[in-house]
């Protein structure tokens, strides 16, 4: 695809974009920006921009787009603070493998490093949470940077790209000709797939005796849910998942047996230090997920599906690493499987299923006491959405206890910040991820602490329209920290104590339906009313304040230290 | 055997790319480390670029950075080595009194033995350049400061490695 006319750097911006297939963006506009916004403008019918509060809370909603759609999300603001405020998000979408382009204006080159109003070195500032970034001071370079940009961040292990373009290579006008990139020399995104590993891994998942799956977000990113099942069911092995991959198969999948970690489940997790082979597939081996790692799976051999070289042997030493797409390798290595069934096994999961059913989850689902739980809010919202709603979470008890409880029966439901853990995140997210699929229920999750740490975006849903239902899980504490505090800082509650506002009178402000409730015999039916309704809505939903998130491996502890309460 | 440090020369070939220096020294910093020397320049092939960066560190812990450093989109290759795998000089250049060449016959015998080279001489000062390892250039310090030095700079290690780099053949198989 190619046209010449001269054109201006900025025009040649948007049209890059179309090009790169980009309908929605997020940003927020200033100084250094403004000639791409003024092009935003002239092609907004090609191009809807999505003005948000704050250019933080445009780059989780260019997150929630990409995890929902497995599209590139975009996030545009001007130089200094706007290129400031997307550092979290960036770093965000770093840890968590989010397909996004970030594009930020910059002040004219001839003003670089003179300190000039709003200049910052967002390139040098973002170095560290990009998978790439680049400074473009000539117009020219901005469709093949740009083109850059957008294969950079799909591909491979996906993740953010910045460019920083000057104000004058935006003024700029040169003859503009967009072809994509379809390769770099110095980049090679997919690791070629050895035959011999392949066959390694089938050897011992042929002979295992007590296998164990732990999958994470590689599976989804790779497209591969599909292929991970016909595993899961041709080997019979049970299945354990990381908070970024569960949803790449129905949580009522008869080999799922939960979520490994801190707030994992019980069976997975202590398992993982009896099972003779834990196959890891796109997955990384996180603290979170690992607990002590001089006592993580020492007795197993280990396989690691994995796209990423730089995480094979990073925390877990893999026996047989097999490096490639997960899609391809799961689907090359099926042929050299056997059918098996591991029922013995899966029934050792069951009975500690059953141990932390009695001891946990029936307190948290089925509650018999006053105050309301988070987990019969997820439990409420599963019954109205039957598990195909997306659930977006923030950060916290709540995320905690709705990636434990919510039922998924599609991939990329699960939308939360798993590796950076970023309060703010759900809000924006869930704009985002409501706007990449309109015809889905997106339900955002979050505290009353995380809640505030964004709130200003509840104006971006009422000025754009986003039908995004959003429940917040209110214990009038940061409670994630005041449940440290309790368990390893003698309770003394250090600043985790809030004192909050009137929320549905907030909601209202922006004139969001809302409706708040303290009581369990209010919560069905406002969750119904939440679901029904074809607007956005707001539920506030007083909880518990000084409940814990059970079970919980202590830092340091091994998975099979994880205790009950 | 993995767990004790050691030195490791790493050589990275990159594209020439502004802010890759940046890029490379952040993974060092995050974790920690400190770069004893880094060296950058042309390389054999035109166009792509090499560092060479000495670092004390573990086996484990040098694996890990090759592997963050490799996956920089830039970069072509890294690879690290042990000093009995590279050939490896550095240089440097001392400034000193010339009375001490004229009054003190014994710093004559110290420039002949340790094949340092005289750059340029005046009244006030001459300079001496060495090239060499690590090792000797310390040895030339300590001898030559007794005396009193000046001014003294010391280079990063350049380094070629023993075993073929294969650069080109990476390079070769992005365009098939």
């Amino acid at each position: 695809m190619s046209s010449l006319k001269k054109i201006s750097g900025s025009e040649a911006v948007v049209k890059c974009l179309i090009a790169e297939g980009v309908e929605i963006i997020y940003g927020y506009p200033g100084g250094a920006i403004m000639p791409v916004y003024d092009e935003l403008h002239k092609y907004e019918d090609k191009i809807h921009h999505v003005l948000t509060r704050h250019e933080q809370g445009a780059t989780h909603s260019a997150q929630g787009f990409a995890r929902i759609s497995g599209k590139v999300g975009v996030a545009i603001a001007t130089s200094g603070p706007g290129a400031t405020n997307l550092v979290t998000g960036l770093a965000d979408a770093q840890i968590d493998s989010t397909p996004m382009v970030c594009i930020t204006g910059q002040v004219a080159s001839h003003l670089l490093g003179s300190d000039a109003f709003q200049e910052t070195d967002i390139v040098g500032i973002s170095t560290p949470v990009t998978k790439w970034n680049h400074q473009v001071t000539k117009a020219a370079d901005i469709p093949k940077v740009l083109a850059k940009a957008f294969y950079i961040a799909k591909s491979g292990r996906p993740g953010p790209v910045l460019i920083d373009i000057t104000k004058d290579a935006q003024f700029e006008m040169f003859d503009f000709n967009y072809s994509k990139v379809t390769g770099i020399r110095s980049y090679k995104p997919v690791p070629k797939l050895e035959t011999t590993s392949l066959n390694l891994a089938a050897d011992l998942i042929n002979k295992a005796v007590k296998p164990m799956i732990v999958w994470g977000q590689g599976v989804i990113l790779s497209k591969a849910e599909k292929e991970f099942q016909a595993f899961v069911e041709k080997t019979g092995i049970p299945a354990a998942w990381t908070i970024m991959g569960v949803s790449a198969i129905p949580t009522s999948h008869p080999l799922n047996v939960g979520m490994v970690g801190m707030h994992g489940n019980y069976a997975p997790n202590m398992l993982t230090n009896e099972c003779d082979l834990l196959v890891a597939i796109g997955m990384r081996f996180d603290d979170r997920v690992t607990g002590n790692l001089d006592k993580y799976a020492k007795q197993a051999q280990v396989i690691h599906f994995e796209i990423d070289p730089a995480e094979i042997n990073k925390n877990v030493k893999a026996d047989v690493p097999v490096l490639g797409d997960a899609k391809e390798s799961l689907t090359k290595i099926l042929p050299l499987l056997k059918s098996r069934k591991h029922d013995k096994w899966l029934n050792d999961f069951k009975k500690l299923y059953k141990i932390e059913y009695e001891s946990v989850i029936k307190d948290d689902l089925f509650p018999t006491k006053e105050g309301l739980t988070m987990g019969e809010v997820i439990k409420e919202i599963n019954n109205y959405t039957k598990g195909n709603a997306a659930v977006v979470s923030d950060v916290g008890q709540h995320q905690m206890i709705a990636c434990r409880y919510a039922e998924f029966n599609k991939s990329r439901s699960n939308i939360t910040s798993g590796g950076l853990g970023t309060m703010g995140f759900a809000l924006p997210a869930a704009i985002g991820a409501k706007m990449a699929c309109p015809e889905r229920e997106v339900v955002a999750v979050i505290g009353d602490g995380g809640y505030q740490m964004t709130i200003q975006e509840l104006g971006t849903i009422f000025q754009s329209k986003v039908p995004v239902k959003i429940v917040v899980l209110n214990n009038s504490f940061l409670g994630m920290v005041r449940q440290w505090q309790q368990l390893f800082f003698e309770k003394r509650y250090a600043s985790t104590e809030l004192i909050n506002p009137d929320f549905t009178a907030i909601a209202k402000a922006y004139y969001i339906k809302s409706k708040k409730v303290s009581k369990r015999e209010e919560l069905a039916s406002a969750v119904e009313d939440m679901i029904k309704s074809k607007e956005s809505f707001f539920l506030e939903v007083v909880v518990e304040k000084e409940a814990n998130v059970f079970p919980m491996i202590p830092s340091g502890a091994a998975v099979s230290e994880i205790r009950l309460k | 055997m993995e767990k004790e440090i050691k030195t490791f020369t790493v050589s990275i070939y990159t594209e020439n790319n502004i802010g890759l220096l940046n890029r490379i020294s952040a993974i060092f910093q995050r974790r920690h480390i400190n770069i004893e020397s880094l060296n950058s320049s042309v390389s054999e092939i035109k166009g792509v670029y090499r560092f060479t960066i000495i670092v004390n560190v573990t086996e484990i812990q040098i694996k890990k950075i090759i592997g963050q450093i490799d996956k920089q989109i830039e970069v072509i290759k890294a690879y690290y080595h042990n000093e009995d795998d590279t050939v490896y000089q550095e240089s440097c250049l001392f400034k000193i009194k010339s009375s001490l060449l004229f009054d003190d016959r014994q710093i004559q015998n110290i420039i002949k033995d340790s094949n340092a080279r005289i750059v340029t001489v005046n009244k006030e000062f001459f300079v001496l350049e060495k090239s060499g390892r690590r090792k000797e250039i310390d040895s030339l310090y300590d001898k030559l400061n007794e005396y009193g030095i000046l001014q003294f700079v010391r280079s990063g290690a350049v380094s070629i490695t023993k075993q073929p780099m294969n650069i080109s053949e990476i390079l070769s198989e992005f365009k098939n």
